[in-house]
C-alpha cells in the first residue's frame, strides 16, 4: 500500500466529487418530476396513457444504465440529421447526455415507487376527506401526495443511493467525475488498489450521509 | 475417513499439476481493440500484428503461450497483479511506464498524428511532415508553436493512459481541452460525430478507421515521435521477471534477423513498421 499516493490523490478525488454530486442532484431533481408525472399517468384510467407510462418504465428499468448512456451519447451522436438540429447543442455535451440518461433511468424507478405508494393509501383516508367536503384536487395535493411521499421514503432512499453509485458510469462518456478522476490517476501511477480504496471510501461516506438523512426524515414524518 | 483423505490428496495433487502446467505457459496480455496492432475479427478471435508476432516469438523461445484479453486502462496493473506475464499491446516504451514495469527492446515503431474531419479549420496546418521530440530542433519547436495556436481552446480526444494523452497533458501544445476515452473506437466515433475538434493517436489507427468506416477522417499537422511518444513499442514485463525479459529480447533478435518482424509488420500495416 502506497499511503503517500492515497493522501495525495484525496484532494483531487474530493474535487471530482463535486462533479459527481452535481450529476446526482440534477438527475434526481429532473428524475423526481419525471417520476411523479409518470406515476400519475400510470394511475390514469385511460388505457393508452396508462400503457404509455408502463412501457416507459418497463424499458428503462429493463435495460442496463450503461447501455442507456451509450445509446444516448454514442448512439445519437451517429445520427447525422440530429447533428444539424438544435438538439445537438445539448447532446454534444457529455455532461447533458449523462444527466438525460440518469434522469430518465431514475425517473422510471421513481415512477414505480410513487405509483405503489399512491396505491397503498387507504381508501378510507380519501373518503374521510370527501366526507368533509374537500375538493378532489385539494385531496390529491394535500392528502395523497404527502402520504405517498412518506410511504415511498425508504424505497426512494435506496433509489438515491443506487443512482449515486450509478453516476460512476459518467466516466465512460469522458466525464471527470469521482470514478473518472480515479481512473485518470491510475493511468499515470498504475496503482489501482490505493486510488480505488480512497474513491470507494468517498462513495461510502456519501451513502452514509444519504442513508442517515432518509432515516431522519422517516422518523420525522412517521405518523404512527 | 481414508477415502476423504485420498480425495483431498488427489484434488490437491491435480491442482498442483494444473498450476505447474500454467506456469509453463507464457500468458501474453493484449487489448484486442487497437487495429492494426491488435484487434478482433467478427468471430471474436484476436488478430493483428502483435497477435501474430506473439506466436512467432513464442516459437523462438520454445515456449507455449496463451493470449489474454485485457482492457487498455488496466493493462499495467493486470501485469503487476500477475493476470498475465507479458504485455504486447502497442505499448510504447516511455520513462513513465518504466517506473512501473520493464520493457524488452522495441520491435516496432510508428508515428502518432492528429486527425480531423475533412473540411475542419485544423486541416492543412503549415508544419513539417514529421517532428521528433526527443531533442526538438528549431523546426520542431516552430511546429509546436503553430499547433499551440491552432489548438487553443479546442477539444482534442485521446484514448486514456496513452502516450498521446501524456503528450497533451505535458503542455507542449499549450492548454487544450483533453477528453479521454476507454478505447480508440470511441475516440473515432466521437471524432466522426463532431464532439472532438481533433483526435490524437497512432497515424495507422486513423487510416484504418477511415478505410473501414468510409468516414472522411484526414490526418493533419506533423507526425510525432520521440519525447513523450517514447521509443518504439516493446514487450512489457514485470520488473522481477528478468529471465522472461532476456528470453523475449533473444526471441526478438532472432525474429528480426530472420525477417519475421518486418514480414508480419508489412502484412498488417501495409508498410514495414518493424525496428
Amino acid at each position: 500500500m502506497d499511503l503517500e499516493l492515497m493522501i495525495n490523490s484525496f484532494p483531487k478525488l474530493l474535487n471530482a466529487t463535486v462533479v459527481t454530486l452535481k450529476l446526482l442532484s440534477a438527475s434526481l431533481i429532473i428524475g423526481l418530476f419525471i417520476g411523479l408525472l409518470f406515476a400519475i399517468l400510470r394511475l390514469n384510467k385511460n388505457v393508452f396513457i396508462n400503457k404509455f407510462a408502463y412501457v416507459y418504465s418497463y424499458i428503462f428499468r429493463g435495460t442496463p444504465l450503461l447501455v442507456q448512456i451509450f445509446i444516448i451519447y454514442f448512439g445519437l451522436g451517429q445520427i447525422e440529421y440530429l447533428r444539424s438540429t438544435v438538439l445537438w447543442v445539448v447532446l454534444k455535451e457529455p455532461y447533458w447526455c449523462a444527466i438525460i440518461a440518469f434522469a430518465l433511468n431514475t425517473g422510471a424507478y421513481t415512477s414505480e415507487i410513487l405509483r405503489s405508494a399512491f396505491q397503498t393509501i387507504k381508501p378510507g383516508i380519501i373518503e374521510a376527506g370527501k366526507s368533509l367536503g374537500i375538493p378532489n384536487k385539494i385531496i390529491f395535493y394535500k392528502i395523497q401526495i404527502p402520504i405517498a411521499i412518506r410511504q415511498s421514503l425508504p424505497a426512494y432512499g435506496n433509489e438515491i443511493i443506487l443512482m449515486m453509485k450509478g453516476t460512476s458510469l459518467a466516466s465512460t462518456v469522458t466525464l471527470m467525475d469521482l470514478t473518472g478522476v480515479a481512473k485518470y490517476i491510475i493511468s499515470t501511477t498504475f496503482k489501482p488498489v490505493e486510488v480505488f480504496v480512497v474513491a470507494g471510501g468517498i462513495y461510502l461516506f456519501m451513502t452514509f450521509i444519504i442513508h442517515n438523512t432518509i432515516k431522519f426524515l422517516e422518523k420525522k414524518y412517521n405518523y404512527n | 475417513m481414508n477415502i476423504f483423505k485420498k480425495t483431498i490428496f488427489s484434488v490437491l495433487l491435480s491442482l498442483l499439476v494444473i498450476g505447474n502446467a500454467n506456469a509453463d505457459k507464457i500468458r501474453i496480455g493484449t487489448e484486442g481493440a487497437y487495429p492494426p496492432w491488435n484487434s478482433k475479427n467478427e468471430a471474436g478471435k484476436l488478430i493483428g500484428f502483435e497477435v501474430e508476432l506473439a506466436w512467432s516469438l513464442c516459437r523462438y523461445m520454445g515456449k507455449q503461450c496463451t493470449i489474454v484479453e485485457q482492457d487498455w486502462d488496466g493493462m499495467i496493473p493486470a501485469l503487476i497483479m500477475r493476470k498475465f506475464d507479458a504485455i504486447m499491446a502497442g505499448m510504447s516504451i516511455t520513462a513513465e511506464r518504466q517506473k512501473a514495469i520493464s520493457f524488452s527492446q522495441g520491435y516496432a515503431d510508428e508515428v502518432a498524428s492528429l486527425a480531423v474531419m475533412k473540411g475542419s479549420s485544423l486541416e492543412g496546418l503549415a508544419t513539417p511532415a514529421g517532428i521528433n521530440l526527443t531533442k526538438p530542433n528549431s523546426d520542431a519547436k516552430k511546429a509546436l508553436k503553430t499547433l499551440t495556436t491552432a489548438l487553443a481552446g479546442k477539444t482534442v480526444c485521446v484514448q486514456t493512459a496513452t502516450i498521446h494523452q501524456n503528450f497533451l497533458d505535458s503542455g507542449d501544445v499549450g492548454k487544450v481541452n483533453v477528453r479521454t476515452y476507454k478505447t480508440q473506437d470511441e475516440v473515432n466515433l466521437d471524432l466522426a460525430s463532431g464532439r472532438c475538434d481533433a483526435a490524437l493517436a497512432a497515424a495507422v489507427a486513423f487510416s484504418d478507421y477511415a478505410e473501414k468506416s468510409g468516414k472522411p477522417v484526414v490526418l493533419t499537422g506533423p507526425t510525432f515521435s520521440g519525447g513523450a511518444f517514447g521509443n518504439g513499442v516493446g514487450v512489457g514485463i514485470r520488473k522481477d521477471d528478468t529471465e522472461l525479459l532476456s528470453a523475449f529480447n533473444k526471441a526478438i533478435d532472432k525474429a528480426r534477423k530472420n525477417g519475421d518482424i518486418s514480414r508480419i509488420a508489412t502484412k498488417w500495416f501495409g508498410f514495414d513498421a518493424s525496428m
